[in-house]
């Protein structure tokens, strides 16, 4: 049995200080729900906490989207779509079945964060891009977010076969993803960058993902004979 | 909540499915893909439910969304006070995230800070204080007076201020775990915070059992590593680049419970590391188990550790394993083994069952922030996997997944539970988000079933938004249910064909002064009748008592309970006479029959007698 002690002693202690708080606050005694309820923030350690009246709890500030949160959101999509164009390469041109496993994993996260990104910039009133064809409009040849391939890359990487294939593929690739964990990094290096709740979550998440797939993918290149 | 993410391989599309979906996204434009596409064609149950099941087809919305319930009776439902009700989320504010219990006292935690109640009615809960110092996830923990709090995001501020940091390397960013005192409740002060490298995703508050003038705070940070220019010393390179880097470990704070500004990082133990090359990155190192299997994600972290100080033992969920810790020295922890699930894309979190034989790990499939319990997804993938202690080695009997399907609009996978403290049994409470709460049997692991359940329908009818149970915990008579978007729910057990009036009472006689879930104490139960009845109804339900026997057992029960004085001790004097017979019994089935029956027949044995010990 835990302390049956203690339950007692606590219920009892915190009653008697809920008490003492009623009678110097005047403010108590409200039903959760009601409206009539004490509100504080602490400050840094070893300085005083202050009591929020209703207005001041609404009225404080919060965090919100930043434009180097949106710089990054809007140059990952075309980001992610083309790794989605290389992914589309794969079942053509190898039977490894890494690979090929490799490819859908691919394709399948890569295309729920675009929808998510998007819904993102949507819900702030932002621009997302538009993709066509795994090409970002308004976005020119000379404009590659940092890993994305070249034309000529791509080209290249479209008429290899076989273990050619295999190889520069996951070269291509895991250069791809370095380049997403430099965009991470970006945007945390960028004055307000990634603080907002929803942001911060998803950029931590592509950091770890594409870290442990590049790992993944280094193993898979140093086997391939 | 973890990271969200999707990467798995859906078994019903291939890539030549697939793709077709893929160029019409595209072409389409992304932007479009949650309105103008037409609705894809529903993927291929993979497993069987209850077409009838109530649960099903519930309606949408946010406090007036359809409800399904059996065996709970739902006393109240706290929406998240005016403070918390901010515009993020589209104004149903910051998440609200753990719960932790003192006495009558319910803390809630949240994204945005953390909200008392006082529950001594808990069915009129009322709020003490909405307490704004956010950070995320803002789990909570509390021990006498101190309340400690993780925080991981890098919005954090070590003075509790909203408006974030802007610098990018800033002296005012706190990652890590802040430390309150909460000896005036009304007011809690901070008195201290804790840096660490990665933040602190989640805490368990350890107690040393030799020594109560310290505790410990093992601390699971699941975050990137910050710039050693912030903190010094952080290194987030990997494990063959740098052998002192921040991933690969734990941090163990030592928090003098006198002086808690003086807590700090007294190990940071690599509890990865392989013990024969003595390389940090020992376990897991991510990817799938093979064709057809999940990817469980790489072990460079835990995201949750489970204790159990009276056995010795801690459980940790640890991203691509379940681990075992001998913890008998709190501050050095040390493995003594180690699972892998090809089920598992992230283990999360760990529960013993109150013998310390088996745990109940839960798989975060999603990340929490994805649909994962639709008919399209597998049943022993985003679930729990019961996995059965014997000389301290794990062994895996069984899973349990929440058996009905939930929308494309709900965000479910396993989720925080806690023991539900019903003698002779193993029963757990659990939130798998906006899956609701279910409440499981797994006293055979191998076979667990559902008991009792709540659900609300989605949130919303077209977009999955984040809801749900965060955690859904027993504590001292009630079911509290953490809900992401709508606040708190307080429930209590009602009998049923699963659970009797005498199991729910034994279990309500259960009362603890702090309550950490994943500082798992023990369950002990007053004598009373209601828990020599637990038994017997247990063995009655498997035919496991000599039917005469139990009979008598229950007669000799309500006789005494009903009497006095010379007559009570005259049935008292019976009781122990039959508490005789069935030590008898109980050494008669272990030769012949199970050990489950023996093992009850010997506790109601002991029931009776400390139940008539306590009546004289």
């Amino acid at each position: 049995m835990l302390s049956d002690r203690r339950t007692k002693g606590a219920g009892m202690r915190f009653r008697h200080g809920i008490g003492l708080l009623c009678l110097a606050l005047a403010a108590c005694g409200g039903e959760a729900g009601e409206g009539e309820m004490r509100t504080v923030q602490p400050g840094a350690p070893g300085e005083a906490t202050r009591v929020l009246t209703v207005e001041e709890a609404a009225s404080l500030e919060h965090v919100t989207h930043t434009p180097a949160d949106v710089r990054f959101m809007q140059g990952m999509i075309p980001h992610h779509a083309q790794a989605l164009e290389m992914a589309a390469l794969i079942p053509e041109r190898t039977e490894h079945e890494g690979l090929l496993l490799l490819g859908r994993r691919i394709e399948i996260s890569q295309r729920d964060e675009i929808a998510w990104m998007t819904r993102w910039l949507e819900r702030r009133g932002e621009t997302a891009p538009m993709m066509g064809a795994g090409h970002a409009h308004g976005l020119g040849e000379g404009e590659l977010m940092p890993g994305m391939l070249s034309r000529e890359e791509m080209d290249a990487l479209a008429a290899a076969r076989g273990s050619g294939f295999d190889r520069l593929f996951l070269e291509g690739m895991i250069k791809h993803h370095q380049g997403a964990l430099t965009m991470v990094a970006e945007l945390f290096g960028s004055p307000g960058g990634g603080q907002e709740t929803e942001i911060f979550r998803f950029a931590a998440d592509v950091d770890a993902d594409q870290d442990m797939e590049i790992l993944r993918m280094r193993d898979m290149l140093n086997r391939i004979p | 909540m973890s990271r969200g993410k999707i990467l798995t391989l859906l078994r019903q599309s291939g890539p030549a499915a697939l793709l077709p979906a893929i160029a019409f996204g595209l072409l389409a434009g992304p932007g479009s893909v949650a309105a103008q596409d037409p609705p894809p064609p529903p993927p291929e149950a993979v497993w069987e439910w209850d077409p009838d099941d109530p649960r099903i087809g519930l309606a949408p919305g946010l406090h007036d969304a359809g409800m399904a319930i059996n065996n709970l009776a739902r006393l109240v439902s706290l929406p998240k006070p005016d403070p918390f009700l901010t515009d993020e989320a589209g104004g149903r504010g910051p998440t609200n995230s753990d719960i932790a219990f003192q006495g009558d006292l319910v803390f809630q935690g949240s994204y945005w800070g953390f909200q008392v109640f006082d529950a001594s009615d808990p069915a009129e809960p009322e709020l003490v204080v909405a307490v704004v110092c956010p950070g995320g996830q803002g789990d909570v923990s509390v021990h006498e007076n101190l309340l400690f709090m993780s925080v991981q995001q890098a919005s954090a501020r070590l003075d509790c201020g909203t408006e974030g940091v802007q610098d990018s390397v800033s002296t005012v960013r706190l990652q890590g775990i802040r430390i309150f005192d909460i000896s005036d409740i009304g007011n809690p002060r901070q008195v201290k915070t804790v840096q660490t490298c990665r933040g602190s995703h989640t805490h368990t508050l350890v107690t040393d059992p030799g020594d109560d003038s310290h505790v410990y705070i093992y601390v699971s940070g699941t975050g990137r590593v910050r710039s050693g220019s912030e903190l010094e010393g952080c290194s987030g390179l990997p494990a063959d680049e740098d052998e002192d880097t921040a991933l690969f470990r734990i941090e163990i704070i030592e928090v003098p419970v006198d002086a808690p500004e003086n807590a700090e990082v007294v190990n940071m133990p690599r509890i990865f590391a392989d013990p024969e090359t003595g390389e940090i990155a020992g376990l897991w190192a991510g990817g799938d188990h093979g064709e057809g299997t999940q990817a469980s994600r790489l072990t460079n972290q835990c995201h949750d550790i489970t204790v159990r100080s009276d056995l010795g033992l801690a459980a940790g969920a640890c991203s691509g394993n379940g681990i075992l810790l001998d913890i008998s020295d709190p501050e050095n922890p040390v493995r003594i083994d180690q699972v892998v699930d090809p089920n598992f894309a992230y283990w999360h979190s760990a529960t013993f069952n109150n013998d310390g034989t088996a745990i109940v790990f839960t798989d975060e499939w999603g990340g929490g922030g994805a649909p994962r319990c639709r008919g399209s997804d597998p049943e022993t993938w985003g679930a729990n996997a019961i996995f059965t202690i014997r000389d301290r080695k794990m062994e895996l009997a069984g899973y349990y997944k929440l058996p009905v399907p939930q929308t494309e609009q709900e965000n479910c996978v396993a989720h925080n539970g806690s023991m539900i403290p019903v003698p002779g049994r193993d029963i757990m409470v659990q939130g798998w988000y906006q899956g609701g709460l279910s409440i499981f049997d797994f006293t055979d692991p191998e076979n667990p079933f559902e008991i009792a359940y709540f659900d609300r329908g989605p949130l919303d009818a077209v977009e999955m938004l984040s809801g749900g149970y965060w955690s859904a915990y027993w504590h001292n008579g009630s079911i509290y249910g953490a809900e992401i978007a709508r606040g708190v729910d307080v429930f209590q057990l009602a009998a049923s064909e699963h659970l009797s009036q005498a199991e729910i009472d034994a279990a309500m006689s259960v009362m603890v002064g702090d309550s950490n879930v994943q500082n798992q104490e023990r369950f002990d139960w007053p004598a009373s009748f209601a828990v020599a009845r637990s038994y017997l109804v247990q063995m009655q339900r498997s035919s496991g008592i000599n039917t005469e026997r139990g009979e008598r057992v229950a007669s000799l029960l309500d006789m005494a309970e009903s009497q006095s004085g010379a007559d009570r001790n005259a049935t008292l004097d019976e009781l122990n006479a039959v508490a005789a017979e069935l030590d008898e019994d109980a050494r008669r089935a272990e030769n012949a029959a199970g050990p489950g029956d023996a093992r009850r027949l010997a506790l109601l044995a002991d029931a009776i007698r400390d139940l008539t010990a306590s009546l004289r």
